[in-house]
């Protein structure tokens, strides 16, 4: 089965669709890395029942397409599919699977460590955060997809 | 002319509203909006040095001049993943 290598909805997300986005492949690449973000029950000392995601859509998955051409510039040999979830998510669902695709391992750690911390510098996605006792949204980077020292970051720690 | 504006995660929620349509004269920027933004809604000031902006669907700064018909948005710092 394949679908879009970059996505956001309300699907729920699984790692056999996020791997299953490449297609067979030509036979040239040896190794797929994946990754699943999953809502857990506390943060910064709240008791967590809940998370709901939104985004501004079409600039997410523009985003999206700037982080794969980063991969791309930076490890040409490899390949990124990204879905992100969005709308109310349970503790445990997954909010993010990533899949990074190349001929050797390496690269494909790299780039699938870098995709998601690029996503949380420079998607337009939020969270609100439902705890025990209030809600709240938590706010992360300011998001500039031209700040150099993010992004110098950001590989840094996909190559650490 | 007339841009619309919109806003996300807590922007929303201070201002009451996701979407936003407001006249402009030419030459209005990005920045222009949202001063007049914030003198309506005080609290989006706290915002001031931490939001982005994006016309359009694509990511541009603060004096980016705007057209009629554009779509102006306003994102607070983000928390994807």
């Amino acid at each position: 089965m394949t679908g879009p290598l970059l996505a956001i909805g309300p699907e729920p997300l699984d790692l056999q669709r996020i791997a299953g986005a490449f297609g067979s492949g030509d036979g040239r690449d040896g190794a797929v890395v994946t990754f699943l973000g999953l809502v857990r029950n506390h943060n910064a000392g709240r008791s967590v029942r809940y998370l709901e995601y939104e985004a501004y859509e079409p600039l997410a998955v523009k985003a999206f397409e700037r982080i794969a051409a980063e991969i791309r510039d930076h490890w040409p040999s490899a390949t990124l599919a990204l879905h992100h979830r969005i709308g109310r998510l349970e503790i445990g669902d997954a909010s993010i699977a990533i899949a990074a695709r190349s001929p050797h391992r390496g690269d494909a750690y790299a780039a699938c460590r870098y995709a998601i911390e690029r996503v949380k510098q420079i998607a337009p996605i939020w969270k609100r955060e439902f705890f025990e006792g209030g809600d709240i949204w938590i706010e992360g980077a300011t998001a500039d997809p031209d700040d150099a020292r993010a992004k110098a970051e950001a590989e840094r720690l996909a190559c650490a | 002319m007339r841009v619309t504006v919109k806003l996300f995660a807590r922007l929303r929620d201070i201002a009451g509203s996701s979407e936003l349509a407001r006249d402009v004269t030419p030459g209005a920027t990005i920045g222009s909006v949202w001063r007049e933004l914030a003198n309506e809604y005080p609290e989006l000031a706290n915002y001031e040095r931490s939001i982005s902006s994006a016309v359009n669907a694509d990511y541009a700064k603060m004096d980016r001049v705007l057209s009629d018909g554009d779509e102006v948005a306003f994102l607070p710092p983000v928390s994807g993943g």
